[in-house]
């Protein structure tokens, strides 16, 4: 898809060296695999098994391991670190990560604060 | 047939779909009609359909796409503004016990399509096309990063207004306004087709957006000439990099929203239902999220606009270029901070209220900043009042009165009073007409000769100014008032007969609006026939300093036959001071990408899996849906992506050019 068309830059595009960088090898693909599969299993077995005591903690262990599942793909298959691209990749990260925490960390507080000033029937006599 | 069979096929599809019944619609379905099969004749007649296929439709080069964009935004502009002159008739006439000309089934209709069509199909390709067109060749670069994804994404934007346009004349639009709230969105409360023609024309469009924006992101990070550093690019560059950031990160949560909310409504899921746990809040919470970006996203490169334009036209270099700068990553920062101001009324409280009326507020400051570095432009240059920048001093007063009532709305407690008013309603169609479509405006004026290779006729321009201008503040004032009254948005009918004033003067506001739309009509068609006193055959008529300007109007296909080298900021500027002479010899091959047509097939596809998704004809939506996979797999064993523009056709263009130059001198 990538079809670059510029002049200047058409050379680079053939170099080995900067191709075994950015697209890493068969070990790390399997590895990568291998993790991926292993953090989707442990959750799948902590909801079928119900090994933890209570609901609310098998999903907060279940997020955890979402996100560590994300590390891990922005490692062995999109093959970001803190040099790729210039850092460019990094500063994408960092922003994305900014846009996610004020999206999700706002719609918690908004969403938590909606009765604030809202007068629900069966409390109208309990408000101060 | 039996009636399974028919389901079977049609799904919810049957003759009583179609709006028959309504004379208006009747009315207007034979006249789009009638103007199509002439349009359909007329260009087979003339033997045009190959050519627009090969040609255009096909195409991957980013500026016949980036007109292509434009071409649909003004298309869709004329069925937007159909709508707003239906409102603003009803308006003015349903008072003292008239029911006015429509009824409520079809005037909720027209005001949810008014707002999309103006939003998504009108002001977003407007803007795309623009910066299609132009960021290519300001950064020295001969097409876009992804090409191919280019065409693909133009046809899937043309796929969604296809289904809203479908919408007029097969069912019904949806009559729940334009950010189709829950629960009145969820399939209870609108069980016909109309929020499903809304979900997927949004879906298909959307998808055709977020691609965009990673290709323009990827075109500006990585296709920059040699020599153009971040701090170099041109402002409208800077602009359309922080909007495709902003397209990037915003557009996906209306995906996500769009999807639950379809969830809800085909599955039975409960979301944003009022019982089963589901909350119709979260659905308003997270679409503001993705809805206030994208008002930026609106309207920054019409900012971006507005720079080059003072810049040009004042002869000078923009005053504090690096303020200008850091306004706009400021602004592209603040914008996913401020959401709740769409809904304070909706129950929070005092901290949570007050936070985001704070940040609010503070966006001005950036936006201010750039106001004033407009207006240091201007200080002490010599202004060359053309189209162009009449546009540009038109926005500077109406966006600071736009800006001025949006800072007003922003304080809580008088948020309280003029929530869903019509004073909100011409807050925000002031900073919207007064600053993107202003911008569209003037950018349209401004590079289409560098499109075209002649100008535009300014006789019929200034008149479509003058009304337009003229026609926004008849038609918008009077709303003010009536919203500081407390006239809410939506009405259909009115009781008080002393309002009524104030509507008739809005509808001929809206009448002199729709005279300026006529006029730039008009100054097409008259540019178009005039072309050969307009020709423009050096390639810059503005004495301009960006790097577009560089190389011939039109541009040839490969933009530059040598990718320049940039020393400063206004490259092309820099470039004649420094007395700069163009290469006649030496042209090279130019590898270039292919034109395809697959972009338009899976778009086609994806429209007609929409289509059967919103009547429930699941052997469509099944069908095209494998048929966009195996066609998408397909494209990826075309090997023939790209060729090679032989030297010779260099040559040969660029030596048309040199005796173009050669005779304008």
């Amino acid at each position: 898809m990538n079809t670059d068309t510029h002049a200047a830059h058409a050379g680079d595009h053939h170099h080995g060296d900067s191709h075994a960088n950015a697209h890493g090898s068969f070990s790390t693909y399997m590895l990568g695999f291998v993790l991926s599969v292993v953090l989707t299993a442990i959750p799948f077995w902590l909801v079928m098994s119900g090994a933890l005591p209570s609901k609310q903690i098998t999903a907060l262990v279940i997020m955890a391991f979402a996100v560590v599942q994300i590390v891990v793909h922005m490692i062995y298959f999109l093959h970001m670190n803190t040099t790729s691209e210039n850092g460019w990749s990094m500063m994408a990260l960092i922003f994305t990560i900014v846009m996610v925490v004020i999206a999700l960390s706002g719609s918690l507080w908004v969403m938590n604060h909606l009765n604030s000033n809202m007068m629900p029937i069966h409390q109208m006599n309990g408000m101060k | 047939m039996s009636p399974d069979l028919l389901k079977l096929i049609f799904g919810r599809l049957t003759f009583e779909s179609l709006p028959l019944h309504e004379p208006i619609v009747v009315g207007t379905f034979a006249v789009v009609a009638t103007g199509g099969l002439i349009m359909f004749a007329g260009l087979t007649y003339f033997r045009v359909w190959g050519y627009l296929w090969s040609e255009w439709f096909t195409s991957v080069d980013h500026k016949r796409i980036g007109i292509m964009y434009m071409i649909l935004g003004i298309v869709m502009l004329l069925r937007g503004f159909a709508d707003a002159l239906m409102m603003r008739l009803q308006q003015a006439l349903a008072f003292g016990g008239s029911e006015g000309y429509l009824n409520s089934h079809h005037y909720d209709q027209v005001f949810t399509a008014h707002g999309v069509i103006m939003i998504f199909f009108v002001a977003m390709p407007l803007v795309t096309g623009l910066m299609n067109f132009v960021v290519p060749l300001q950064i020295g670069a001969r097409d876009v990063s992804f090409p191919f994804l280019n065409n693909f994404s133009f046809w899937m934007t043309v796929g969604g207004a296809v289904l809203v346009m479908a919408s007029l004349f097969i069912g019904e639009f949806a009559r729940t306004g334009w950010l189709a709230y829950p629960p009145l969105s969820n399939i209870g409360y609108s069980p016909d087709v109309g929020v499903d023609y809304y979900i997927w024309g949004l879906q298909v469009a959307g998808v055709g957006t977020t691609l965009s924006g990673i290709n323009l992101i990827c075109t500006i990070v990585k296709l920059r000439c040699p020599g153009m550093t971040m701090m170099r690019m041109p402002v409208f560059t800077w602009t359309a990099l922080c909007t495709n950031v902003l397209i990037v990160a915003s557009f996906p949560v209306l995906t996500v929203v769009l999807a639950l909310l379809s969830l809800d409504r085909y599955v039975g899921t409960n979301f944003f239902t009022n019982d089963f746990g589901g909350s119709p809040m979260m659905y308003v919470n997270l679409i503001w999220i993705w809805g206030h970006p994208e008002v930026y996203i609106l309207v920054l490169p019409a900012f971006g606009i507005f720079s080059e334009v003072t810049s040009t036209f004042s002869g000078k270099r923009l005053f504090g270029y690096t303020s200008m700068v850091y306004a706009t990553v400021v602004i592209t920062i603040l914008s996913y901070l401020v959401w709740l101001h769409h809904f304070f009324t909706m129950g929070s409280g005092a901290s949570v209220n007050s936070f985001f009326g704070i940040t609010t507020m503070i966006i001005s400051i950036p936006t201010g900043a750039k106001m004033f570095n407009w207006l240091f432009t201007m200080y002490r240059g010599r202004i060359r009042f053309e189209l162009p920048m009449m546009w540009t001093i038109a926005f500077m007063l109406t966006f600071v009165l736009g800006g001025m009532t949006g800072v007003l709305l922003a304080v809580p407690p008088a948020d309280f009073v003029l929530h869903n008013s019509l004073f909100l309603i011409a807050h925000f169609h002031n900073v919207i007409i007064g600053g993107v479509v202003f911008g569209a405006f003037a950018g349209i004026g401004y590079w289409f000769p560098k499109a075209f290779g002649f100008k535009l006729d300014p006789f019929w321009g200034k008149l479509s100014f003058w009304f337009w201008v003229t026609g926004f503040y008849l038609a918008f004032m009077p709303l003010y008032v009536l919203g500081l009254m407390g006239v809410t948005r939506r009405l259909r009918v009115f009781d008080d007969p002393s309002l009524q004033i104030w509507f008739i003067v809005a509808g001929i506001g809206a009448f002199l609006v729709f005279l300026g739309i006529l006029s730039m009509l008009m100054q097409f068609a008259v540019s178009f026939l005039r072309r050969e006193q307009l020709k423009d055959v050096t390639g810059d008529p503005w004495d301009a300093r960006t790097l577009e300007w560089a190389t011939s109007s039109p541009p040839p296909a490969y933009n530059f036959a040598f990718t320049p080298v940039v020393h400063d900021n206004d490259a092309w500027w820099d470039m004649k001071r420094r007395g700069y002479q163009r290469p006649l010899t030496g042209f090279k091959p130019i590898h270039m990408p292919s034109s395809t047509g697959t972009g338009i097939i899976l778009a086609g596809l994806a429209t007609a899996m929409g289509f059967g998704l919103i009547w429930y004809i699941w052997w469509l939506a099944a069908a095209s849906f494998i048929a966009m996979l195996a066609v998408g797999i397909g494209h990826t064993f075309n090997y023939h992506r790209d060729f090679d523009i032989p030297a010779e056709d260099v040559i040969r263009a660029e030596d048309v050019r040199t005796k173009l130059l050669a005779g304008a001198k």
